[in-house]
């Protein structure tokens, strides 16, 4: 596995040498491999928007470092810019960031900032738009008159498009119903499977983190307090909920069944692998 | 017992889009009736028309065709507005956009001050609606430095002050994380159950729906499903085709099912479901 | 960051300056300021000065905050200050190259920088110990008599108020959304006036957007609120005009009529 983003030993402090002077990312460190798809939970305050606002260098750490393939990113401050290019970054309800006449000049607008433009422009704004499943009668109306789940993608394909080799994303089905939830996650998956994309995911829904990702951060007040595959990170249930986190609601049943002498593996976190535990173990199993 | 809310034949569509020239046709004729004291979680995927209903319930909009009445007032009756609108108060999605006060008490205030309420009684109820949704301790507290949940808990807090049988919250819970759902909802249960305020929740958050007394699914304008959570979850390929899913638990019943366990699709509940599928293996 | 402007925050606290009705005290600031610029010589910008001096003492606040409150005019009051020193005719003081420094230049440049930093200390005094909503309630019952000429006096002191209470929200949006155009390449801070201002395209319109938004789904919630204009409307906390106003008022009046005097005098 070949590292691509590198935090090391960040920490960000707010207002400092002020009485409100707090540092929301305290000493955090930790390697993003290429290809990747991470999940990143904690509850509000717990310091993850602020610690992703370093990936592209929107905020620069009061101490540590973020390295990008090898480099320190703040190691040329004047060519901060290249980084967000590279490092793709989607805000919560980033529909609220549209501006522009059309769905089209939108997208455009990232990838325009990089200097790209003719041929080149249009292929990755229709690339974009097409992996977020925008139809091409979609692209020339205004970003304004679609409806809410329409304008996300929109804002979504606008990050898309600059080509990033790290996908972030903060939140990105905050408010959405079920199946739009389950169509943008799919986009995703399709970006990640298909297109090679290191995806990092910020979530506190935690069965949409356990649903996508192959590795979970768990931060909690500044800090990280696991990092590992869902399996390790949902053995530790207990430890989750007592940290006033969210376990899946299959993990919890799993939990459940194990405290009445169920044999199964209590770090299961989907339907599918509970349901297929169960059938292995056999109706009135346990004699068998 | 009485229905607080009764819909009848109602119809409601929206103005002409610019475009194809079409209104949007929002409910196409609904019939129900809330009882009184009742919890009620309206359920639905994004345009079937269930924040559109919702909106009838206190005349933020007026039918188009039919009637809704409250406790037997007619919506459309001008002169009843400010009385159905006290008595059915509702709790919108962004908690930024419904405070109007910069204090969270002047905020609370702010409904029995339009009532007219003499200052007294207006402080009486600030101190009693701030209790009830246990932000007492906030009262001097400016609100934009509160969380979600928080925010939300206000909101609550600035209906009951106009002392309402009934509470609308329109999704109210769609922009808050985890703790802050839990916290409103919490809060709703405990207002249901106390003081027997009515609460007709909307959501897309199916486990919201699961301790209701009572599911409504709207899809398309029209009543779907209407009964016991226990008895519209067990639709499980019903809910699916229309866009909406089941809690994980009686997804796992359903399948279990299809294997042959005999596992009820109403133990929703984390701790039921365990139970059932523990005691259903044990047999 | 944008976050940090404190510019008229409301300190809470429980003192004599915090008591006092709104009414005496925006009454109080306008007498203040009629008087300031009156004032000419050391008597009577003195008594005005010592005027602002009890009242911070009585209100509490520090005078650190209230220093900091300068800060975003610190510009203006330096280049008055100048501007006085070196314009105003007159025997010279100093000669540097064409510019000169007179007498009376030295003495309008103080004059000016002290009633420009006086004006803005008095008005933050206000701000800092009086709560938004009392100031509005305040201004609005000062202005009552003007409803008998159509003025939409309970109208004006609403907007005002929901226009306080939706600053700190508008400036985390604008914060936020800079943050997202800046995650897609949008540069701020480079090229000349014009580009600079096209720039802000892409943070003005999402503003405005999401304002419009903010304020149709606000009107929904105020009226759902019973909201129906100033008609009939009680409030929480009743102004009420003790005699302690009375007596305040009375005294602050017949201090600044004092300075205005001095101040026609020359002293």
């Amino acid at each position: 596995m070949q590292p691509i983003l590198k935090i090391e030993n960040l920490t960000h402090t707010y207002s400092v040498g002020t009485p409100f002077e707090r540092s929301a990312v305290k000493d955090i460190s930790f390697t993003v491999n290429k290809g990747e798809f991470l999940g990143i939970i904690g509850h509000t305050g717990s310091g993850k928007s602020t610690l992703i606002q370093h990936f592209n260098g929107l905020l620069r750490p009061t101490s540590g470092r973020v390295l990008l393939d090898g480099k320190d990113i703040w190691a040329a401050p004047k060519k901060i810019r290249d980084v967000r290019f590279r490092v793709g970054l989607v805000f919560q309800y980033p529909e609220y960031q549209l501006f522009e006449e059309t769905v089209y000049k939108d997208i455009a607008f990232g990838p325009k900032n990089m200097g790209r433009s003719g041929d080149d422009l249009d292929r990755c704004v229709r690339w974009a738009a097409k992996l977020v499943g925008l139809s091409t009668s979609v692209l020339e109306k205004s970003p304004f008159e679609l409806s809410g789940g329409q304008k996300r993608r929109v804002a979504l394909a606008g990050v898309i498009a600059m080509e990033p080799e790290i996908l972030v994303l903060d939140e990105p089905t905050a408010g959405l119903d079920p199946a739009g939830r389950e169509n943008l996650m799919a986009n995703i998956r399709d970006y990640h499977v298909n297109h090679g994309g290191t995806v990092i995911l910020v979530s506190h829904s935690m069965d949409e983190i356990a649903r996508n990702a192959e590795r979970i951060i768990v931060l909690k007040s500044a800090g990280i307090l696991m990092d590992g595959t869902p399996a390790e990170v949902f053995a530790r249930g207990n430890e989750l909920l007592a940290a006033g986190l969210e376990v899946p609601q299959i993990t919890r049943v799993a939990m459940a069944l194990h405290r009445r002498g169920v044999e199964i593996d209590p770090a299961v976190y989907t339907v599918e692998a509970l349901h297929r535990q169960l059938l292995a173990l056999g109706k009135g199993g346990g004699v068998c | 017992m009485s229905n607080i809310i009764e819909t009848k034949e109602l119809t409601y569509a929206y103005a002409m889009s610019e475009e194809d020239g079409r209104a949007t046709v929002a409910l196409r004729g609904v019939d129900v009736a809330i009882r009184k004291g009742a919890f009620v979680v309206v359920l639905g995927h994004n345009g079937s028309g269930k924040s559109t209903l919702a909106k009838t319930f206190n005349a933020v909009l007026l039918p188009l065709g039919g009637n809704v009445y409250v406790e037997g007032m007619d919506t459309r009756d001008e002169e009843l507005l400010l009385e159905i609108r006290r008595r059915v108060g509702m709790v919108f999605q962004n908690p930024d956009n419904q405070i109007v006060a910069n204090v969270v008490e002047e905020d609370v205030a702010f409904a029995p001050e339009n009532l007219g309420v003499p200052s007294e009684e207006i402080r009486r109820r600030v101190d009693a609606a701030l209790e009830s949704v246990g932000m007492s301790e906030f009262v001097q507290h400016a609100p934009h430095l509160l969380s979600g949940g928080q925010k939300q808990r206000i909101a609550i807090a600035g209906v009951i002050a106009m002392e309402p049988d009934c509470i609308v919250l329109d999704e109210a819970t769609a922009m808050l994380d985890p703790v802050g759902r839990r916290e409103v909802l919490s809060t709703i249960h405990r207002l249901n159950r106390e003081k027997g305020i009515t609460v007709v929740l909307i959501t897309h958050h199916m486990d919201e729906a699961m301790e209701a007394d009572r599911v409504i699914v709207m899809d398309g304008g029209l009543v779907a499903m209407d009964g016991k959570p226990a008895e519209v979850f067990a639709e499980v390929d019903r809910l699916r085709s229309m866009g909406l899913t089941v809690p994980d638990t009686v997804s796992l019943l359903y399948e279990l099912r299809h294997d042959g366990w005999t596992v009820p699709l109403s133990a929703m509940s984390v701790e039921d479901c365990a139970e059932v599928i523990a005691a259903a293996w044990k047999k | 960051m944008l976050k940090d402007i404190t510019l008229g925050q409301y300190f809470p606290g429980d003192t004599p300056a915090h008591r006092l009705d709104p009414r005496t005290k925006l009454l109080l600031v306008v007498m203040y300021i009629v008087a300031l610029f009156c004032a000419k010589g050391v008597f009577s910008y003195g008594l005005t000065a010592l005027t602002l001096i009890l009242c911070v003492r009585v209100s509490r606040v520090g005078w650190k905050q209230l220093l900091r409150g300068l800060k975003p005019v610190l510009f203006i009051v330096v280049f008055t200050g100048l501007l006085n020193m070196f314009v105003t005719p007159g025997d010279p003081l100093v000669q540097l190259g064409f510019l000169q420094i007179t007498g009376q230049g030295l003495i309008n440049a103080v004059r000016m920088v002290l009633r420009i930093m006086l004006l803005v200390m008095g008005t933050f005094l206000l701000t800092y110990t009086t709560s938004p909503i009392s100031l509005t309630d305040g201004l609005e019952r000062l202005m009552n008599p003007l409803k008998k000429i159509r003025v939409p006096v309970h109208e004006l002191a609403m907007v005002m108020s929901i226009a306080l209470r939706f600053i700190p929200t508008l400036i985390e949006e604008t914060d936020k959304i800079m943050s997202a155009q800046r995650a897609r390449g949008a540069d701020f801070e480079s090229g000349n006036l014009l580009e600079r201002a096209k720039a802000m395209l892409p943070i003005l319109v999402p503003l405005f957007v999401s304002a419009f938004r903010r304020a149709d789904e606000l009107a929904v919630a105020m009226e759902c609120r019973c909201y129906h204009g100033g008609e009939g409307r009680t409030k929480l906390r009743a102004l009420q005009y003790r005699p302690s106003d009375a007596t305040v008022l009375f005294a602050g009046a017949a201090v600044m009529t004092a300075a205005v005097v001095l101040g026609r005098f020359g002293l």
